[in-house]
């Protein structure tokens, strides 16, 4: 039984949830197929999954919104006409990189290396809040040209689509300061260590909704 | 740990399905992984400029690269793979792929109808000259 | 310094309000007063407030929602007079006040009524029925039940500071847009749903991974019961529908506030996308209600017909099909909008192919009974009941899926009579059904059988007199949601259905009056095995109230219905099976997370509403603070001792083993 065992959450020992049984002729997976009930390291993971879908499911709803309001423009600028390409291409550049960064993190993790942890979140919060600056200086440009949320459907659609996300990268940010506290202060526990299991698939994530995002809004605005 | 040890046990979306301690083998995978979603990304900006590709079939090559960029970050970044112990994870990401799809398709399918059916009368004219 | 906050908001001279309000009032008043000074704080913090427990949040979720079910039915009561009196009269409710009354009551009675209900029960069943110790992540699930209970709460706050929605219990745009509605009202709306949404659908995450992840041993997929399918069904439905409603508030949430133009009419926004979107939600909400429901009667009717569910295997596909074509329906909510005949034709054909699978469990459910030795106990006679009321129902909504008849029929009230009559007929029997199916393993003594059989013949009697008169106004071409009429033929019909809901009065009455009966003979109705219907499923295998920790050892699963063999078992060799030997039992602690975060969340929604921008603020750092404040915890379970689990577990099984030593054999 090596220490990896025991923070992966995998049982050690007498497992909790299986008291008065023996494990013989329960060779199956826990909670696949009839072993009983899964380690915590899969139910938190698993659950934490199932929430990422429905968060994924919300975001299905404001695409939505976006693909049927595209040409609403009341008169007002189009996409093609607003979007700057090459903003687009560093956010897209910062996120990608923020998120092999918190794969980083991941691996020392895995690796119990605070230092290497501690460097890779900061490079991971650092890229994070570069793509959320421009993001938001993005935003305000417009807003001064006079292609705000308020001027046309398309635009209400528009900020509202990208600032969700926008919003999910800087919960996320905030996410990660409070984890980089946690590990400060209770080391890589297990419970801290789903914890922050949750958290990198949380970070991957945005950065498949952005694949998404910058595909739809920026690149097909953009030829449209 | 041994392999059999590991066939005790689903794993948890994220989980890497390697051996114990093997950084080195994770770290390659992340590697390759952001090689090929900055390969797709680059190809995605480049594409409508470049005139490589019949412009009119921009938008579906463009669409076709972020699924494959997606499906990318899918495997390599959130080890989601195809492997037994990761049936659960892929049947609840299917479920929410078609659900996805079904908000976004029905209601692009559904408001496109309306608003051909509901098209003010001069607009239609105008279609029509 | 209160944003739009003002003593203005308190309707001062609206006398029903006041009074309604004020009865409200002197009741939690006297509810707390009776709490605080007869000393009892101090165990309900301890045992319910800051309770992990499912069990114990399962049942407050019911006593909310049966709560709320009074509220709503009081809004009913008022609507069907109002009807009966308004005949070429103003009758006793001015328009603005009878709008908000149907909004209130339908936003009520899905929201805060039924979805209670339905959730609580599926905490308190699921875990005991899959044979483990508790959900996948119980301080959430405690936080789910706060929030659900702040949005209960802002509802019932508009009563007095302000007003509700007068836009019906989906606020179509443009009219909850502010240019037709600047009060207030629809913002309550949107954040009570908004707040308990995020608490349903924490619910809905932790039932899917309660049940794809932690099952007793041996328990596979296909020897779960039926209600822990439906559960996983409905919930697959919470995760995969509730985000899309978060979506579409949030998108009105932003015109009402922040001037945006989704659904406007100026500025090209498309009011029609709202219809599209909130329904693309509303008809995989009716499945989440109504599937868990189907599970209630698969369990009630195999129990009381003492026969195993007949076709379980078909039973189980027709839920996940139902599971999935529900997302494929949702247009039929809005077949004249204009979308054209292709769009109609394919949602009218997905509305009525998914009729095929309730079509499935009504026959399941009758071969279920054939053959069996049926005892008619309350939770049967509500199946029953069930059975016909629902298939009618169903018919009604079969003909309300043939796009042409829904052209005639739509926004009258035969769709009133119609959807009232499956969710009554299907989801609110099947509360009741469950209810006193399960009350006795809650509690520890069942219900007084004779009031509960008269509350159901009082509710189905007026069931049908207050609804059938309204499908002959509807096809009598009157429409819904109309405070008056002075059209004579429908006045007859309105008469029958106030009188329908008096006789459903009665029933409710019954229901209170058997409440506090069972209470005070709780001795003579005592349930000592734990086993009181002679059950077939795991939740029947512990003690009546079960110990905090379930089961003291975990059930070994080797068959379909797995309590049914143990007990078989321990019939044929007329000895229980040998005393295990037990480990100590490590269960969650206790925390106030839930608690204190929904006080956050109600200071947040009733600013926000009234746009108070620095409690907004303040509600908003109390919840992150708390939250890290949880996260930071060391000791998050605690130890019982194996002692103390064999002392609870060696009582039952004396109680069982008394039982066991005078059973004569299947009764005939």
């Amino acid at each position: 039984m090596t220490a990896a065992d025991i923070t992966r959450g995998r049982p050690t020992g007498p497992d909790p949830y299986r008291v008065g049984h023996s494990s013989h002729g329960h060779s199956r997976a826990p909670g696949h197929g009839e072993g009983g009930p899964a380690p915590k390291r899969i139910v938190v993971a698993y659950g934490f999954w199932i929430f990422l879908l429905s968060d994924i499911v919300m975001f299905s709803a404001f695409f939505a919104a976006y693909a049927v309001l595209q040409g609403a423009t009341a008169g007002g600028p189009t996409g093609a006409e607003l979007f700057d390409l090459r903003i687009t291409a560093i956010e897209t550049a910062c996120l990608l990189a923020s998120s092999f960064t918190c794969g980083l993190a991941s691996l020392s993790v895995e690796a119990r290396k605070p230092l290497w942890f501690y460097a890779a979140m900061a490079l991971t919060f650092v890229f994070g809040a570069a793509f959320i600056l421009l993001e938001i200086r993005e935003f305000i440009e417009l807003v001064d040209k006079g292609a705000g949320p308020t001027r046309s459907a398309f635009l209400s659609a528009f900020f509202t689509l990208v600032g969700c996300h926008g919003l999910h990268v800087g919960a996320g940010l905030l996410w990660l300061l409070t984890m980089m506290a946690q590990i400060f202060a209770k080391g890589f526990r297990p419970d801290i260590v789903r914890r922050f299991m949750c958290f990198s698939l949380f970070w991957h994530a945005l950065d498949i909704i952005w694949v998404a995002l910058f595909t739809v809004v920026y690149l097909l605005g953009a030829g449209a | 740990m041994s392999g059999h040890e590991h066939d005790d046990y689903d794993s948890a979306p994220g989980d890497e399905l390697r051996m114990e301690g093997d950084v080195a083998s994770g770290f390659r995978s992340y590697v390759l992984g952001l090689g090929l979603a900055t390969l797709l990304t680059v190809i995605s900006f480049a594409l409508p400029t470049t005139g490589l590709v019949w412009a009119p079939a921009v938008p579906i090559a463009l669409v076709v690269f972020a699924i494959a960029q997606m499906g990318v970050h899918l495997v390599f970044f959130l080890h989601i793979t195809t492997s037994p112990d990761n049936t659960n994870n892929v049947l609840a990401l299917a479920f929410g792929v078609l659900i996805v799809f079904l908000v976004i398709g029905g209601s692009i399918w559904i408001m496109s109808h309306l608003a051909h059916n509901t098209m003010p009368m001069d607009e239609m004219m105008r279609m029509q000259r | 310094m209160l944003g739009k906050l003002n003593w203005d908001a308190v309707p001062w001279h609206e006398p029903i309000p006041m009074i309604a309000s004020g009865t409200v009032a002197l009741v939690i008043l006297g509810v707390i007063a009776w709490v605080v000074l007869g000393g009892h704080l101090p165990y309900l913090w301890r045992e319910w407030i800051t309770s992990v427990d499912h069990k114990r949040i399962g049942v407050m979720y019911v006593l909310l929602a049966c709560v709320m079910l009074l509220r709503g039915f009081a809004d009913a009561v008022m609507m069907r007079s109002q009807h009966a009196v308004a005949f070429k009269a103003a009758g006793f409710l001015p328009p603005e006040h009878y709008n908000q009354i149907f909004s209130a009551h339908g936003t009520i009675m899905i929201f805060f009524g039924a979805m209670p209900f339905v959730i609580g029960l599926m905490n308190f069943v699921v875990p005991l029925q899959l044979g483990v110790r508790d959900v996948a992540f119980p301080t959430l699930n405690s936080v789910g039940f706060w929030l659900t209970a702040t949005g209960a709460l802002l509802v019932n706050i508009s009563l007095v500071i302000g007003e509700f929605a007068r836009t019906g219990w989906l606020p179509y745009p443009p009219l909850s847009e502010t240019t037709y509605s600047p009060g207030v009202g629809v913002d309550y709306y949107l954040w009570a749903v908004q707040i308990s949404g995020v608490g349903t659908l924490i619910g809905g995450v932790n039932i899917v991974t309660t049940i794809l992840k932690m099952r007793a041993p041996g328990m596979g997929y296909l020897r779960m019961p039926m209600f822990c399918w439906t559960a996983l069904a409905s919930s697959l439905l919470i995760v995969a529908a509730f985000p899309i409603l978060t979506a579409t508030l949030a998108m009105l949430t932003l015109d009402r506030y922040l001037g945006f133009h989704f659904f406007t009419n100026e500025a090209g926004g498309n009011p029609m996308m709202f219809m599209n979107l909130i329904w693309a939600w509303g008809h995989p909400e009716v499945y989440i209600l109504v599937l868990p429901a189907f599970g209630i009667f698969s369990e009630v009717i195999s129990t009381f017909s003492s026969k195993p569910l007949f076709g379980y295997r078909s039973m189980v596909a027709a839920t996940l099909f139902i599971c999935i074509v529900s997302f494929t329906v949702w247009l039929h909510h809005f077949f004249t909008m204009g979308a054209g005949a292709d769009v109609n034709a394919f949602f009218g054909i997905a509305t009525s192919i998914i009729a095929v699978g309730t079509g499935v469990k009504v026959y399941n459910w009758l071969f279920t009974m054939y053959g069996g030795r049926i005892r008619f106990d309350t939770p049967m006679l509500w199946s029953l009941g069930f059975m016909v009321t629902f298939v009618i129902g169903g018919m009604t909504g079969v003909l309300l899926a043939v796009p042409p008849a829904d052209f005639v029929l739509h926004n009258s009230m035969f769709l009133v009579a119609h959807f009232h009559n499956v969710i009554i007929g299907g989801v609110i029997f099947a509360a009741f059904a469950g209810l006193t199916y399960w009350f006795p393993k809650a509690f520890g003594f069942r219900l007084h059988e004779g009031w509960g059989k008269a509350a159901f013949w009082f509710t189905l009697a007026g069931f049908y007199l207050t609804f059938m008169p309204l499908y002959v106004a509807g096809l009598l071409g009157m429409t819904r949601r109309m405070q008056r009429y002075d059209f004579e033929p429908w006045h007859p019909w309105m008469i029958a259905a106030a009188l329908g809901t008096v006789v459903i009065a009665a029933g409710v009455a019954c229901q209170i009056i058997q409440l506090v009966v069972s209470i005070r003979q709780r001795d003579r109705l005592r349930d000592v095995t734990g086993d009181p219907w002679d059950g077939r499923s795991l939740e029947w295998a512990t003690a009546s109230p079960p110990p905090t920790f379930n089961f003291a050892t975990l059930p070994n699963v080797s068959a379909e219905e797995p309590y049914w063999e143990i007990k078989q078992r321990a019939r044929e060799q007329n000895k229980l099976r040998d005393e295990p030997e037990y480990e100590e039992i490590e269960m969650p602690r206790n925390s106030p997370t839930g608690f204190v975060c929904a006080f956050f969340a109600t200071l947040m929604g009733f600013a926000l509403i009234w746009q108070i921008w620095w409690l907004v603020g303040l509600g908003f750092v109390g919840a992150y603070v708390t939250f890290v404040v949880f996260a930071w915890r060391d000791v998050p379970e605690y130890i019982i001792p194996a002692h103390d689990v064999a002392l609870l577990d060696r009582q039952n099984r004396s109680a069982r083993k008394d039982a066991l030593s005078t059973y004569a054999g299947p009764a005939e």
